[in-house]
């Protein structure tokens, strides 16, 4: 399956949603688009909504470790929303639930 | 091209318009897929096709003209035969190179498992492509320690082949100072993390088990830690631990667990082809494979897991999306 993206923008902040299949395939232009994010001028806060992906290997899980670390280096908060519950266990067993904010939406 | 060529076309087309027989159609069907292997371009035919006409007769100013169209248009298919012949050709570089790489990771892990009296080990290991991300290790030492890893890299091809070796070297000398299983994982943690690209992490479980005592201690990063089976209750147990996956943050600590097995007692370690695994549309549960390994138990450490990985291979219709390795641990 495809990755589909809707990025909704305001000057401090960026909702970033994903849709679809998180893996080796879709996960470049993934991390491409929430990277952009992050490098934009004035973004305090990047968020990315999972709550429509519906499946992410470890390559998924990468691209939000390389985010991680990227948003500590320019100083801009990264928050991961509606993790679906095997991406939420996914989370957990990597050790990288711990580590980013997680938040609860507000489709939820 | 040659004269040769030139004059075997200009016959072959000859002996065509005196009688347009079968045999000249198929001989030219030939002759298309040899100049195709002396890499002849589809402009050059035309060239050669325009001169052979010359050799046949008065050909009309407007025919002759037409071909310097034809030329520039056939130019383009001519460009894009170049580009496949060299895309080919790097494909096959390529394919000898990963044919390299999967041989080097093939010597990183054992070609033997040990024999223990009381002790058997089962192992499948099996990469989805060329390459595989997940590592694995089994060492003897002479105090009767025999240390297990089983490790699952991000990504596969060649980035993941030497991660793999720089993860056995390390463990090498690291093992030499005799750390335990946490110790081995908070040193390893920061090799990797120096060394791996930000997006890369490791997920291991590293454990040491005492053929003397049957205590198994080890730690985890990241990994889901597998089953313990005890024989007396007859129930699976999730094995316990919790820890950063590897090359995450460079500061990372963890904890020591330990399992003792009694006899009959079964320790499966796996990595995510086996749990993550898709039958049909769902996702294999935790309890179903319990079920399936339970169905195995009479046999040996080996058997059970080449039936196991035989069974999830046939439910999943022969799809193998993941690596897949499970390593199997059985007091007798």
């Amino acid at each position: 399956m495809d990755l589909t993206m809707n990025i909704t923008r305001n000057e401090t902040e960026h909702l970033v949603s994903l849709s679809g299949d998180v893996d080796a395939f879709t996960g470049p232009k993934a991390k491409e688009a929430i990277m952009t994010s992050v490098e934009t001028p004035g973004v305090a806060v990047v968020v990315v909504d999972l709550s429509q992906v519906e499946y992410m290997d470890s390559t998924g899980i990468g691209i939000f470790i390389g985010v991680m670390k990227a948003c500590k280096q320019v100083g801009c908060d990264f928050v991961v929303q509606n993790l679906p519950s095997r991406v939420e266990r996914l989370f957990r067993i990597t050790g990288l639930y711990d580590l980013v904010s997680i938040r609860k939406g507000e489709s939820e | 091209m040659t004269r040769g060529i030139e004059k075997k076309y200009v016959q072959l087309l000859r002996d065509y318009l005196a009688g347009q027989g079968e045999d000249q159609l198929y001989d030219a069907q030939q002759l298309g897929k040899w100049l195709l292997l002396q890499d002849i371009s589809p402009e050059e035919m035309i060239d050669l096709h325009g001169r052979a006409l010359e050799y046949l007769g008065d050909v009309p100013e407007f025919v002759r003209a037409s071909f310097s169209i034809l030329t520039e248009v056939m130019i383009e298919y001519g460009n894009e035969h170049r580009s496949v012949t060299s895309m080919r050709s790097k494909h096959k570089q390529f394919q000898s190179e990963m044919a390299v790489a999967s041989a080097m990771q093939k010597s990183l892990v054992p070609q033997e498992l040990p024999v223990y009296p009381d002790v058997e080990i089962g192992l499948v290991s099996v990469a989805a492509k060329q390459i595989s991300g997940d590592y694995y290790n089994i060492v003897t030492h002479d105090d009767g320690r025999l240390c297990l890893t089983i490790s699952d890299i991000t990504g596969k091809g060649i980035s993941a082949a030497m991660c793999m070796s720089m993860l056995k070297y390390a463990m090498e000398s690291l093992g030499d100072m005799l750390h335990g299983p946490d110790e081995m994982l908070r040193h390893l943690n920061r090799v990797v993390e120096r060394n791996i690209d930000p997006s890369m992490f490791v997920t291991m479980l590293f454990g040491c088990y005492d053929t003397q005592k049957h205590r198994f201690r080890y730690a985890v990063a990241g990994h889901e830690p597998g089953f313990v089976y005890r024989a007396k209750e007859g129930r699976f147990y999730d094995m316990e631990g919790k820890g950063m996956a590897l090359g995450i943050c460079s500061d990372s600590h963890y904890q020591e667990y330990e399992v003792h097995l009694d006899v009959g007692d079964v320790l499966i370690l796996l990595t995510d082809g086996v749990t993550e695994r898709k039958i049909g549309r769902y996702y294999l549960h935790r309890d179903e494979l319990v079920s399936y390994l339970e169905a195995e138990l009479g046999t040996s450490a080996q058997v059970m897991a080449d039936n196991l990985y035989s069974k999830l291979l046939l439910l999943s219709q022969f799809e193998l999306p993941d690596d897949y390795t499970m390593m199997i641990l059985r007091r007798t």
